[in-house]
C-alpha cells in the first residue's frame, strides 16, 4: 500500500529567514532554562546578509547518524521518526555528527553526550516554530515541502502573468 | 547576579596583561550599563586633559544587563565610551547585531583597554582565556573581511568580531568600530581611537549560559513584546525603514541640502525611501534576538555600481545624497559600502564631502587641491571619489580626515564657517534652523550633533510644538528625552523600538527588574537616566567642555533658510540660542553655566564626583562678584 509520508520536522523558509537567532534562544531556553545558542538544537546560519537560514533535523529516513553509531546509542522512533539519545551508551564519540549532512546533531558543551531536536515532545509542539517572529519556521513534512516548493516555482514561471490577473478588478 | 555577568575585564595593551575584577555593584544600579557603565568606568581610569589618541586614554567596551538575552532587540547591543579625538569631550557609540551577546556570555559586562600595543595586535577574548594575538597580517583589510579571516584563522564560523578599518588603522578622526559586516559604533572616532591603541579587533566567543531573575514573567512578558512589535508602533522601520524620512523632511523643509544652503531637495524623490524599497532592497534581516527586523539590505542591480550590497538607512543616505546634491541612490549605496569598508562613519563621511563640496563650489578649494576631481555638488563621481580619499587619507582626504571643525580651520579663508558641526561632530539629517526644540537638543548633546541623544526632533516634525519659534519650556522636554534616551543607551535596547515601550519608565524598570532581580520603581528608573546624563556633563566639564561648546553651527545661527516653503527665513538667533540654554541648564538643575551643583549631585547620589565641579563653581561665583 503506498502511504504519504507523515513524519513532520522544523524547516525553515529561506525567503522569510531573516537571521535573528530567536529560534536558538527559545530552544536553549525551553530545553536548558538558560539563553545560551550553544545548547540549542537548532541553529542558524548566515552566510551574508542575504542568505540566512536556520537548521535543526530533518528526521531522515535511514538516518546516518544512526547507522553510525558503534555504541548503538541512537535509535529512531519508527512512529514519529526522532531520534532517540541514550545518554548511558553514547560516549561523546561525534561519528554521528560526521555522519549528519545537516550540522544537526551535535555536542552538548555540559553533559559531552550528543542531543538533537525532539520536537519539544513535552511541550506538545516545537517552540520555535510557535515563537519565530516572521513565521519563518513551519512543522512540516516533506510531501508539504514539496508542495510548497513547486507552487514556487510555477509562481516564478508566470509572475508575469500572475500580475496581470492581480491588476484586473 | 542576574542579567549582569559581573565582571570587568582588564586589558592593558602596552604590558599584554590582562585580568578580571568584580563588577562594581553599586555602579550597575546607578549607571545601569552600556553607555551609562561605561562613562562612570571612563573617568575612574583616566586623568584629566588625557589626549584621545594617546595610550592614556582608555577604550570602554561595554554591554548591558539585558544583553545575551533574547529581549527582542536588546540582547544584541553593545557600546563603546572613550574620550573623542572629535569632540575632546565624551565619545560614545553603540552598535547591535549579534557580538555584545556573545560578550556577555564570555562573562564581561565591560572590557577596559589601556595603553598601546608596541604592534598591530587583536584580542581574542575566548570565555576566560584572553590572548593579544599578531594582527599584522590583517593590517589594511576592511573590517568585513577582518571578521572572515580571524574566524577562518581561529577556526571557528560562529566566532563574533568587532574591527576598524583602514581608516581606524590611519587614525581618521572619523573612523568607527563595526562588527557583524554592516553594524557601526559610528559616531565620535571611537575607530580612531582603537587605531591609536594598536588594536586592529576584538574577537569573542562566549559558551557560559545567560540566566535572567524570573525567566517564566520574563518570557510572558517577550511575548507580549513579541507581538507589539508586529503592531504600528514599529510600522515604519519594518516596512520602508527610516529613508521614509526623505520624503517627510523635504516636505517640511528641514532636510539640510548641499551643505546648509538649502533645506530642501529638488531630487528628494529620486531618493526616497520608497525608491530605494522599490528598485534596491533585497531583504529585509533582522538582529540576534530581534524580533523587529529594519535592516534594509540594498543590492545595487546593475549599472556603473552594479553588485553593491550594503545595510542603508536616512541617516547616511541624506548624507551621501541630498547633504551632498547627490540624486543616485546607487551612488549612495556605493558610498556607503565604501565606508563600511574603511570603516568611517557615514554620516561624518558625508557630511564632510558636503562641506569639501562647498569649499570648492565657492572657490576656496579648486580643482587642483582636490587632485583633478571637479567636485561641484551632486558629482556622484566625486562623492565615491572623495570617501575613498578619506579612507584612505589620500590627497585632500588627509586633511577632511580630520572632520569638517579641524579641516575648516586648515583649510582657512573662510572654510571654518562652511563646517556645520557641533563639539567637533557633524550635524546630522536635521535642518536646525527650522526645529527648534531639536536645535536646542543638538546644543546640548554631551556627545557633539547628534539627534540620537534625545530624539527631540519628534516634537517639532510632529508639529506637537511651533516649531519655528525659541520658547520656555523646551529645556525640560528636551532634558525629559535626553533621560530616557540615555537608558536606552546603557540598557542597552533599539531606538528602534522605543515605541513598543508604551508606558516608557513604566516597562523599562519592569523589564530590568525581570532580567536582574533588582527592584527599582520607575522613579528611581529615571533618576538613573538623569544620573547618566549628569555623569556625562561632568565628564565634559572635567575635559574642559561648557556653555561656550553648547552651540550651533554658523550656518544655523548665520544664514537663513532661503528656500520658498514653510520654513523659509527661519534661522536660530544667539538670544534664541541664549534663552534655550538657560531653561534647559534651569530645567537640569545646573547653573546658568551648565554645571551640575553640589546640590544636585547629592541629591542623585554622586557624592564621590563632585570633586570635579568644586573649584569650577567657586571660580565663577568669584568671577562674578
Amino acid at each position: 500500500m503506498v502511504k504519504i509520508h507523515e513524519r513532520k520536522f522544523v524547516s525553515a523558509d529561506p525567503e522569510k529567514c531573516a537571521g535573528c537567532q530567536c529560534c536558538e534562544y527559545i530552544c536553549s531556553m525551553t530545553k536548558e532554562k538558560s539563553f545560551n545558542p550553544l545548547k540549542s538544537r537548532i541553529r542558524v546560519v548566515r552566510i551574508n546578509q542575504l542568505i540566512n537560514l536556520a537548521v535543526t533535523c530533518r528526521l531522515c529516513e535511514n538516518p546516518p547518524c544512526v547507522a553510525a553509531c558503534p555504541r548503538d546509542a541512537l535509535t529512531q522512533s519508527e512512529e514519529t521518526g526522532l531520534i532517540a539519545v541514550d545518554e548511558d551508551k553514547c560516549n561523546g564519540c561525534g561519528w554521528c555528527i560526521e555522519a549528519c549532512d545537516y550540522g544537526a546533531i551535535m555536542l552538548h558543551p555540559e553533559n559531552k553526550v550528543v542531543f538533537v531536536c525532539d520536537l519539544c515532545k513535552e511541550q506538545g509542539e516545537p517552540q520555535c516554530v510557535k515563537w519565530c517572529p516572521e513565521e519563518a519556521l513551519d512543522l512540516v513534512t516533506s510531501d508539504v515541502l514539496a508542495q510548497k516548493a513547486r507552487i514556487t516555482a510555477v509562481k516564478k514561471l508566470f509572475q508575469e502573468a500572475i500580475k496581470e490577473t492581480s491588476k484586473s478588478p | 547576579m542576574y542579567g549582569y555577568a559581573g565582571r570587568v575585564l582588564h586589558v592593558d595593551l602596552t604590558t599584554g596583561k590582562t585580568h578580571v575584577e568584580p563588577l562594581n555593584e553599586d555602579y550597575a544600579k546607578k549607571y545601569i550599563g552600556g553607555i551609562g557603565l561605561g562613562i562612570r568606568l571612563w573617568l575612574d581610569h583616566s586623568k584629566p586633559g588625557v589626549e584621545p589618541l594617546s595610550p592614556e586614554n582608555p577604550l570602554i567596551l561595554a554591554t548591558g544587563p539585558i544583553s545575551g538575552t533574547v529581549w527582542p532587540t536588546g540582547g544584541n547591543g553593545h557600546a563603546f565610551v572613550s574620550k573623542s579625538p572629535q569632540s575632546y569631550g565624551v565619545g560614545e557609540a553603540k552598535a547591535h547585531g549579534s557580538f555584545g551577546t556573545e560578550l556577555k556570555r564570555a562573562g564581561y559586562d565591560a572590557v577596559i583597554f589601556k595603553g598601546k600595543a608596541e604592534k598591530p595586535v587583536y584580542v581574542w577574548i575566548d570565555d576566560d582565556s584572553v590572548q593579544l594575538l599578531d594582527a599584522s597580517h590583517l593590517m589594511g583589510k576592511s573590517p568585513g573581511d577582518t571578521e572572515d579571516a580571524i574566524r577562518e584563522e581561529l577556526g571557528d564560523y560562529y566566532i563574533r568580531v568587532a574591527a576598524i578599518g583602514p581608516a581606524g588603522e590611519k587614525l581618521v578622526r572619523i573612523a568607527c568600530i563595526i562588527n557583524d559586516k554592516t553594524r557601526a559604533a559610528g559616531r565620535t572616532g571611537m575607530g580612531a581611537v582603537m587605531g591609536s591603541k594598536n588594536l586592529k579587533a576584538i574577537a569573542v566567543r562566549g559558551t557560559h549560559d545567560v540566566t535572567v531573575a524570573k525567566p517564566e514573567e520574563f518570557m510572558e512578558y517577550v511575548k507580549e513584546f513579541h507581538e507589539r512589535m508586529k503592531g504600528p508602533a514599529t510600522q515604519k522601520y519594518r516596512t520602508l525603514g527610516t529613508p521614509e524620512n526623505v520624503l517627510v523632511h523635504n516636505s517640511l523643509s528641514c532636510m539640510p541640502t548641499r551643505n546648509y544652503n538649502n533645506s530642501r531637495f529638488e531630487g528628494a524623490e529620486k531618493v526616497s525611501g520608497e525608491n530605494l524599497n522599490e528598485r534596491f532592497v533585497a531583504k529585509i534581516i533582522g538582529c540576534s534576538s530581534c524580533a523587529m527586523r529594519c535592516e534594509h539590505v540594498c543590492v545595487v542591480p546593475e549599472g556603473p555600481y552594479k553588485g553593491t550590497m550594503t545595510r542603508m538607512e536616512y541617516e547616511p543616505l541624506w548624507a551621501m545624497g541630498p547633504y551632498c546634491g547627490v540624486d543616485r541612490l546607487d551612488a549612495i549605496i556605493k558610498g556607503m559600502d565604501l565606508c563600511n569598508y574603511y570603516g568611517i562613519d557615514a554620516i561624518s563621511s558625508g557630511v564632510i564631502v558636503g562641506f569639501a563640496m562647498d569649499c570648492y563650489e565657492k572657490g576656496i578649494l579648486t580643482e587642483k587641491d582636490f587632485d583633478g576631481i571637479d567636485a561641484r555638488f551632486g558629482n556622484h563621481e566625486a562623492l565615491v571619489q572623495l570617501i575613498e580619499k578619506i579612507g584612505k587619507r589620500e590627497g585632500i582626504g588627509d586633511i577632511l580626515a580630520e572632520g569638517v571643525k579641524v579641516a575648516g580651520e586648515k583649510i582657512g579663508n573662510g572654510a571654518d564657517k562652511l563646517a556645520q558641526h557641533i563639539k567637533g561632530v557633524e550635524v546630522t539629517g536635521y535642518d536646525l534652523r527650522c526645529l527648534k526644540t531639536a536645535a536646542l537638543g543638538f546644543a546640548v548633546s554631551f556627545r557633539g550633533a547628534d539627534h540620537n541623544r534625545h530624539g527631540a526632533y519628534a516634537f517639532d516634525v510632529k508639529g506637537k510644538v511651533n516649531r519655528l519659534v525659541a520658547e520656555k519650556g523646551r529645556g525640560k522636554m528636551v532634558k525629559d528625552m535626553e533621560d530616557v534616551y540615555t537608558l536606552i543607551d546603557s540598557f542597552i535596547v533599539c531606538k528602534f523600538s522605543r515605541g513598543t515601550y508604551y508606558k516608557e519608565l513604566e516597562d523599562m524598570t519592569k523589564l530590568y527588574t525581570l532580567v536582574t532581580g533588582i527592584e527599582m520603581t520607575p522613579e528611581e528608573m529615571k533618576r538613573s537616566g538623569e544620573r547618566i546624563n549628569n555623569v556625562a556633563r561632568l565628564f565634559n566639564i572635567r575635559e574642559g567642555l561648557g556653555r561656550k561648546d553648547d552651540t550651533l553651527p554658523y550656518k544655523v545661527m548665520h544664514m537663513p533658510i532661503p528656500d520658498e516653503g514653510p520654513s523659509k527665513g527661519a534661522y536660530v538667533t544667539q538670544e534664541e540660542l541664549d534663552l534655550l540654554l538657560d531653561d534647559y541648564y534651569m530645567a537640569r538643575g545646573w547653573t546658568r553655566e551648565g554645571i551640575p551643583t553640589i546640590e544636585k549631585l547629592k541629591e542623585l547620589g554622586m557624592d564621590d564626583l563632585i570633586h570635579i565641579v568644586e573649584g569650577k563653581i567657586g571660580k565663577i561665583k568669584k568671577a562674578e562678584e
